[in-house]
């Protein structure tokens, strides 16, 4: 049983309040009583009541006029109706009012019983409700979203004070470094993440089906359309839109979604009647849609209707000092979902995944990681576990030449191109690096 | 214990094998001494007749006043149909951490359904109901215990339901 709910008597007969005063005490209620709804009025503004039961007829103000004063105080409290005097006009004004039920005096023991064994479940439910919502509030930023980097934090920062405004966001960065999840995070930390966040994946659908999943279609709009189905935009009515890989739609889309983003209303395939949906357009790319603006492949006006505000998310060899956190992260996440116990990762492992390139960014880390815990002996993660315990991946006919430039080439990128680092880490001074760097033309 | 004396008084015509029997029930239940009694109340003094039932609250106040101190838990018992202003019947009440409590067979029987009359399912109706009142007087609210005398009865299929003893929790709430 969890807390025991407050109820308040409202009955200008004391035998009434005091028969159920104590029959609720018996029941392990908290239970308070008043003879006029002017003093359950004061009782309530100084107090919350989880439940209150009120005669209709009363000297002063009636119970059904108590009844709206009380959900104008408190929207959630429960009020049940009770009277001598059975009315179907009263009965039906008081449940109009928000009254959660109406019972004729004298009653059943039972039907008192049910009454508030309802009320209490009714209650709960609301209560798990609003525990749950706050929680789903608090899941996308905190669980999945890690990184100490510098860069990271940056981009939490900016996914915070973007939460909030309605604009649209384009977010950029490289294939796996997670830009879904910085969608949703905008999402679930707006006003609108009590509704959908519908995600579409441009990249996937073809051009006629992009344009029937965006905008829905009416029953015949084509052949095997045999229902009238919503689209996308209409499904994000009050919540979000997340477009990923928005630069692969064509230009006739462009073209239809910048009238859609300028007008928040569309008409759906074989249909003639405008719909309106309030959405807000989240979109990511790892293409430069700047450079293809000035190439002309990409619209400048839908440009800059969605690139209001813009999250770069680094890629993850930009962020190394996140590995050990991202990999704990994973460790734990596989684990559990193969119901096995946590292991541990080797030194000499950790510090070959921090020396890779990871080309697949924290999606390639993330998949490292399950195949390890998969393969692995269960305890510890070693070198061994790892795909890429090798180093550099070589073929075994390349020339010593090849080999040497393909190495420094790496170091140098592992290094942005800082010189004094990459030569320390190469082990050869800076003279001999910058010869190397024109010997091979390596370029940044 | 908080109070080891228990008096049993009856205000209706009860075989005596009957009362006699309860008060063992309650003696063991409580670890209590049992005293059974005779009291003497004109009831037609707390006949509603609109309602043509008895008043409960007034019975037990009256009960309270005549037959109760606060150095033994009293019950009354009665064989007339008890109401509390709110409710179509009550079994019986109690003052919640107090010293008083009534009780009635008259919704107990198994003849006031249409039903054989059932002696032995009477009397084990009214030990439940002695005692789950009695329970209330030492403080003990409706317990969710399956089985548990002090579970909500509100119906006398709810009273067959449950045992005429304490779940472990309750009894150590008693035994205090």
């Amino acid at each position: 049983m969890g807390k025991k709910k407050s109820i308040l008597i409202v009955d200008d007969e004391q035998s009434v309040r005091d028969s159920l005063y104590n029959w609720f005490i018996e029941d392990g209620y908290n239970v308070e009583r008043a003879e006029n709804a002017k003093k359950a009025l004061a009782i309530l503004e100084a107090d919350c009541y989880d439940i209150v039961l009120a005669d209709v007829k009363m000297p002063g103000m009636d119970g059904l006029e108590m009844l709206k004063r009380i959900k104008f105080l408190r929207e959630e409290t429960i009020v049940i109706i009770m009277t001598a005097f059975a009315s179907v006009d009263t009965a039906v004004q008081a449940l109009k009012d928000g009254a959660f039920d109406y019972v004729t005096k004298p009653f059943d023991p039972d039907v008192l019983s049910h009454l508030i064994r309802n009320a209490v479940k009714q209650i709960s439910l609301s209560d798990e409700n609003k525990y749950l919502k706050e929680r789903m509030g608090q899941l996308e930023n905190v669980e999945d979203m890690i990184g100490q980097s510098e860069a990271m934090q940056k981009v939490l920062k900016e996914v915070a004070n973007v939460a909030q405004s309605h604009s649209s966001v384009i977010i950029t960065g490289e294939s796996g470094s997670g830009k879904e999840l910085i969608a949703r995070a905008i999402h679930a930390n707006s006003t609108r993440k009590f509704f959908p966040l519908v995600c579409v994946h441009c990249g996937a659908l073809t051009e006629s089906l992009l344009e029937s999943e965006m905008f829905g279609h009416e029953k015949g709009a084509f052949t095997g359309a045999m229902y009238c189905r919503k689209g996308r935009f209409e499904m994000a009515d009050g919540g979000s839109i997340f477009l990923d890989e928005i630069a692969t739609i064509s230009s006739k889309m462009q073209v239809e979604l910048l009238r859609v983003l300028e007008t928040k209303s569309f008409v759906r395939v074989g249909g003639n009647k405008e719909i309106s949906s309030d959405f807000r357009v989240i979109c990511a790319t790892n293409r430069d849609l700047k450079q293809m603006v000035e190439k002309g492949t990409f619209r400048e006006d839908l440009y800059y209707r969605l690139n209001v505000v813009n999250i770069h998310v680094p890629p993850l060899r930009e962020r190394i000092e996140d590995i050990p956190l991202l990999v704990e992260y994973f460790i734990s996440k596989y684990c559990a979902s193969m119901n096995r116990p946590p292991v541990t990762i080797d030194d000499s492992a950790l510090k070959r995944l921090q020396e890779f390139d990871f080309p697949g960014n924290i999606r390639e880390l993330e998949n490292m990681v399950e195949r390890a815990i998969v393969v692995g002996n269960g305890k510890k993660i070693a070198l061994k576990n790892l795909p890429i315990q090798q180093g550099i991946a070589s073929s075994g006919t390349e020339s010593l030449e090849d080999v040497e430039k393909q190495h420094i080439q790496q170091v140098l990128k592992h290094h942005s191109w800082n010189i004094t680092r990459t030569a320390k880490a190469l082990k050869v001074d800076r003279v001999t690096l910058y010869n190397k760097i024109k010997k091979y033309n390596l370029k940044q | 214990m908080v109070s080891s004396s228990i008096d049993i008084v009856s205000f209706a015509y009860f075989d005596h094998s009957f009362t006699k029997r309860i008060a063992d029930s309650v003696a063991l239940e409580f670890n209590a001494d049992v005293q059974l009694k005779e009291g003497h109340l004109d009831i037609s003094d707390y006949y509603d007749a609109p309602r043509k039932q008895y008043k409960g609250n007034e019975l037990l106040k009256s009960v309270e006043k005549s037959f109760s101190d606060e150095t033994h838990k009293t019950i009354g018992l009665f064989n007339v149909d008890l109401f509390i202003p709110i409710l179509t019947y009550i079994f019986g009440q109690a003052y919640l951490g107090g010293n008083t409590a009534i009780a009635s067979a008259f919704r107990l029987s198994n003849a006031r359904y249409g039903m054989k009359e059932d002696f032995e399912l009477l009397l084990e109706r009214m030990t439940k109901e002695v005692i789950h009142e009695l329970g209330h007087t030492y403080g003990l609210i409706h317990c969710y215990t399956p089985g548990c005398v002090m579970a909500s009865s509100t119906y006398v299929e709810d009273i067959d339901q449950k045992s005429t003893s304490f779940c472990s929790k309750c009894r150590g709430s008693v035994t205090q």
